[in-house]
């Protein structure tokens, strides 16, 4: 084809700044005194706490086993004393936690070992394995992995996607992953179109990563996968535009991938699922990037799940100058916190500082009806209409506009020349709404 | 030229007649029997269109009243000479005890008071601030005081204070109970009008987190409880609660003496 460059319609490009974090090799983190481990870290049923205050625990011993069929079980970051707590969570609010105190051993319990004979595996295995360790998306939703993995009979899969996008400005951590963790990604996805049963893989990753492109190249004709570079345009990593940019399907109104045969997982997903399966290692630590132009040092850590930001901070070196906003998550999705104590989770792909002058300190005016909002939303919908019903408290219509399909990307508040806080109307609409199906 | 005006005179008052019979005719012949009690009702109502009685408005009401679906004691707003002369109207037999509620908000953590976490500059909506991460003070359960309650409070009896903080005046209070259901934080309630002391505090947090964030919250020491007669406070986890159906007075305030003056008018 001419046009080699996949995309979407829609997006935007705001300003990357990733040149500040991406050269930096991914470094590990010392081990700390403290880690305070959030039990509810996705969607679904909490899981259930199955050790007790004060007992002593091993590195990577189950402290909650998953509490449904949509929930995952949490394992200790190191060994050492735990203590159950309400601590503050990424969400704002005080949440159940469990509050580890090193021993300074870090041991592993002993179940962690190499397993050589893992190309062998059954399906059923391979799954138990990867429900184990707890694994979930690691790209943002921390929607756990093994709910994708079991579609529907009725469901056919034909393709799977490994989303190596990462759109999000300022964010390097998979990027640096692909680079230095090459081949336990395609182990990974290997496993993952085991369980599948598929035989078309593709990567997608945005062009703006040659490095990680050609690294794969490499690799990917002995894991019959292939590597397709993605037009730099944001919200290219979301699930249902990657589809579309890849495969040219568009996934029906509120509808999932698998109704368009479509599975799509993380990259860093991919890499758990290696650890979990290969290894039998679970899922206690992740790649985050701490960055920011008032951060002394920024670069990418490998964190343990539980590590405060404000530790995580002093990492990379501390401040320089005054941040006036703190975001967990990159500078369009992520979201603000108001605590240092606030640990990182299984789905905190970066720690961004934004200065005084980085952040809009804006007034809302009317809606001018340019739509710009609607040439730029990926989900082709009508964002300032829909605000304009939605501060009119007028749900129904909204609902009847398909509010509910907003990803809240953030792309039209981005363009938006009258300043609206689009997506926080969109955000308000869609919860009634929810709340209102909920009553009929 | 005097034969055209009064031709045209007479032709116009002609018209004129012919249609006000048919009119009148048609209006007797077509009439819609209305009950004149609906009339006589609606008068007696405060004409507020409220909604507070779950009705459309007044006249919905009213309609409501005379057809028997609800008594007049439902309407919110109505004075107690207003609900006598329903009652006249209709015939009906006064239930007793009526009792005139009033909302109350149950926070009194304003700026000087408690912390106030972000700086927030989204919508200036409780509902949709509330969405992101609680909202912008420390106490995740405290009135984000921008002012939802005051803008549809139909009878403008809640004020947002300079220090944000939304305060109810009794004396314009009606009772609608438009309020209530506004709040994210579940703040508001309906009290009976007589009780005149509150716990102005509804976080049902441990003590040690509550007073990390807010000076004035209710810290659990069950001073209150033990002051009060039985059965007239009662403890919902570290929050004291006024049993309102049996309401202490208000010298419970120097009796008990609320170490955060989080017990008081």
């Amino acid at each position: 084809m001419s046009f080699s460059i996949k995309r979407f319609k829609g997006g935007v490009h705001p300003w990357e700044g990733k040149e500040l974090t991406e050269g930096k090799t991914v470094r590990t983190a010392p081990l700390l005194d403290k880690y305070y481990v959030i039990l509810q870290q996705n969607i679904g049923a909490p899981p259930k706490t199955i050790v007790a205050n004060g007992e002593e625990v091993k590195k990577g011993q189950v402290l909650a086993v998953s509490g449904g069929f949509v929930s995952s079980s949490i394992h200790a970051p190191t060994s050492g004393k735990i203590k159950i707590i309400n601590w503050p969570g990424p969400t704002g609010f005080n949440m159940s936690a469990v509050e580890l105190t090193s021993d300074g051993k870090d041991q592993w319990i002993s179940s962690v070992e190499l397993d050589n004979n893992w190309e062998a595996l059954e399906v059923v295995e391979l799954k138990k394995r990867i429900a184990d360790a707890g694994v979930v998306g690691m790209g943002g939703a921390a929607f756990p992995t093994l709910v994708k993995l079991s579609p529907p009979s009725d469901k056919y899969i034909d393709s799977l996607i490994i989303n190596g996008a990462e759109c999000e400005p300022f964010l390097t951590a998979d990027h640096r992953l692909m680079v230095e963790e090459t081949e336990k990604i395609l182990q990974g996805v290997s496993l993952l179109a085991k369980i599948l049963d598929t035989k078309n893989i593709f990567i997608g990753i945005e062009s703006n990563k040659p490095d990680a492109i050609a690294e794969l190249n490499k690799l990917c004709g002995q894991y019959h996968v292939k590597i397709v570079p993605l037009k730099v345009k944001y919200p290219q990593g979301a699930e249902k535009q990657l589809i579309y940019a890849i495969t040219g399907r568009e996934v029906p109104c509120s509808g999932l991938p698998m109704d368009v045969g479509c599975v799509v997982q993380n990259v860093a997903t991919a890499a758990a699922v290696a650890d979990a399966v290969i290894y039998r290692k679970p899922l206690i630590e992740r790649i985050t990037t701490i960055t920011g132009t008032s951060v002394c040092e920024p670069g990418n850590w490998k964190l343990r799940i539980g590590t405060p930001l404000g530790k995580a901070l002093e990492f990379a070196g501390g401040i320089n100058k005054q941040p006036a906003k703190m975001l967990l998550g990159g500078p369009m999705m992520g979201q603000a916190q108001s605590s240092l104590d606030v640990p990182i989770t299984k789905n905190a792909s970066g720690l961004l500082l934004l200065s005084e002058n980085e952040i809009a300190q804006y007034s809302s005016h009317p809606c001018i009806r340019c739509g710009r909002c609607v040439d730029v939303c990926p989900m082709a919908l009508m964002p300032g209409t829909l605000s304009v019903m939605i501060e009119s408290e007028n749900f129904d219509l909204a609902e009847y506009t398909n509010v509910i399909d907003c990803m809240e990307c953030g792309s039209c508040a981005y363009v938006c020349p009258a300043l609206r806080p689009l997506v926080q109307h969109i955000k308000r609409g869609k919860t009634e709404v929810i709340e209102a199906k909920k009553k009929r | 030229m005097i034969e055209l005006v009064v031709i045209s005179v007479c032709l116009l008052i002609g018209i004129a007649i012919i249609l006000g019979l048919t009119i009148g005719i048609t209006a007797k012949v077509f009439e819609v029997k209305q009950d004149p009690r609906v009339e006589q009702v609606l008068d007696a109502l405060p004409g507020a269109n409220c909604g507070g009685c779950g009705l459309a408005g007044c006249s919905d009401f009213a309609k409501a009243v005379v057809s028997g679906v609800t008594i007049p004691e439902k309407c919110p707003v109505c004075s107690e000479e207003g609900v006598k002369a329903i009652v006249e109207i209709m015939g009906l037999k006064q239930s007793d005890n009526i009792v005139k509620k009033v909302a109350v908000i149950l926070c009194g953590g304003d700026s000087d008071n408690a912390l106030f976490e972000a700086q927030y500059n989204g919508i200036n909506d409780c509902k949709s601030a509330s969405l992101i991460g609680g909202g912008l003070k420390g106490c995740r359960n405290g009135c984000l005081g921008l002012g939802t309650c005051a803008r549809i409070c139909p009878f403008d009896a809640i004020e947002i204070t300079d220090k944000a903080l939304a305060i109810v005046h009794p004396d314009l209070c009606v009772g609608c109970g438009k309020c209530v259901e506004t709040c994210p934080k579940n703040l508001i309630i309906m009290v009976p009008e007589t009780a005149d002391i509150h716990v102005y505090c509804n976080s049902k947090e441990k003590a040690l987190d509550k007073k990390k964030v807010c000076k004035v919250s209710c810290i659990g020491c069950r001073k209150c409880v033990k002051a009060a007669e039985e059965g007239q406070m009662e403890m919902d986890g570290f929050l004291a609660r006024i049993n309102y159906s049996n309401a202490p007075s208000s010298d419970l305030i120097d009796k008990a003496g609320c170490p955060t003056k989080c017990l008081r008018k």
